[in-house]
């Protein structure tokens, strides 16, 4: 299925959840969603006979300075089609529902989106850090992090 | 008659260098090639323990993390006297290409434990190693040891 029709089938089933398409400059092209139905959104691109998206290839964290976003990679071993999809959190309190029930393999790429980004994910079965340290301070890929003096009595 | 012990104990301990295998990045690879057949580093006495409480000699061989410093702090604390240590490759020196702009990237492990030989590269071909290894023996032969005496 192409990304136009996979985004009118979206938007024919959640309305304005579904915000818009990114199709210039993006392969696969990205459905840009409401952060609050993403668990919904991708149980229903999941289930779908005609979408089946069963693999998550990727959830990646971005810092846009004036917000955050998580992007989900998705592509089906049945349908040999992969689409992106998009949620738009803002910078204050970045949270959105997970999706580790969805996709067990989600659960890890979390733990780093959390870890590196401070993205909050309602609702998971684990979220800790999962590169630095526990009592690391503060999330390192965010553009505005200051980095420490030192850790531990170890210069930085 | 000390000078001869000395001589002797040195050459017994250089000639034995057990090193801990504690390879955390791409110089481990290079570690390996100079344990294998080719480069040989057995003939040195040096063989590689999995354990530290068996080791005379840490290779630092490779990025140490601020994560993973306190395990090699830790690993150097069980290795029994007398222990050496040698930083192996940019990384453990300086903290090598992550020396400028890095937050979790220890830059040296010598700010750690104490190092005895620095062998730079990234990484250190085996014939490099192997080097540092010579440059160690030369180093464990000068040393006095007197035994008993208040020193």
């Amino acid at each position: 299925m192409e990304a136009q029709a996979i985004f009118d089938t979206l938007k024919g089933k959640f309305g304005d959840a579904v915000v818009e398409l990114q199709a210039e400059g993006f392969d696969p092209a990205f459905v840009v969603v409401a952060p609050a139905s993403v668990k919904a959104i991708a149980l229903f691109l999941r289930d779908d006979p005609a979408l089946s998206f069963d693999s998550l290839m990727c959830l990646s964290g971005v810092d846009y300075k004036e917000k955050f976003a998580v992007a989900y990679h998705l592509h089906s071993m049945k349908h040999r089609h992969a689409i992106g999809m998009k949620a738009f959190l803002p910078r204050e309190t970045p949270s959105l529902p997970t999706v580790d029930d969805v996709w067990p393999a989600a659960n890890f790429q979390e733990r780093e989106a959390f870890d590196l980004f401070g993205i909050v994910f309602e609702g998971s079965k684990d979220l800790r850090r999962i590169l630095l340290p526990e009592d690391w301070e503060g999330h390192p890929l965010r553009k505005d992090y200051k980095y420490p003096d030192s850790y531990h009595g170890i210069k930085i | 008659m000390v000078g001869n012990a000395d001589l002797f104990v040195n050459w017994a301990r250089k000639s034995s260098l057990w090193y801990l295998l504690f390879a955390t990045a791409c110089c481990g690879i290079e570690l390996m090639q100079a344990g294998a057949s080719r480069y040989d580093m057995d003939r040195f006495g040096a063989v590689f323990r999995a354990t530290p409480r068996q080791a005379d000699l840490m290779l630092v061989a490779g990025t140490i993390t601020h994560k993973m410093a306190e395990r090699v702090k830790r690993l150097y604390d069980q290795m029994p006297e007398p222990k050496y240590v040698i930083a192996m490759g940019s990384c453990a020196n300086t903290g090598g290409p992550f020396y400028k702009d890095s937050y979790c990237v220890v830059k040296g492990v010598d700010l750690i434990i104490p190092v005895d030989v620095y062998i730079p590269g990234c990484p250190p071909r085996p014939e490099a190693l192997i080097d540092g290894i010579m440059s160690l023996q030369k180093i464990i032969m000068k040393k006095k040891n007197v035994y008993g005496a208040k020193a």
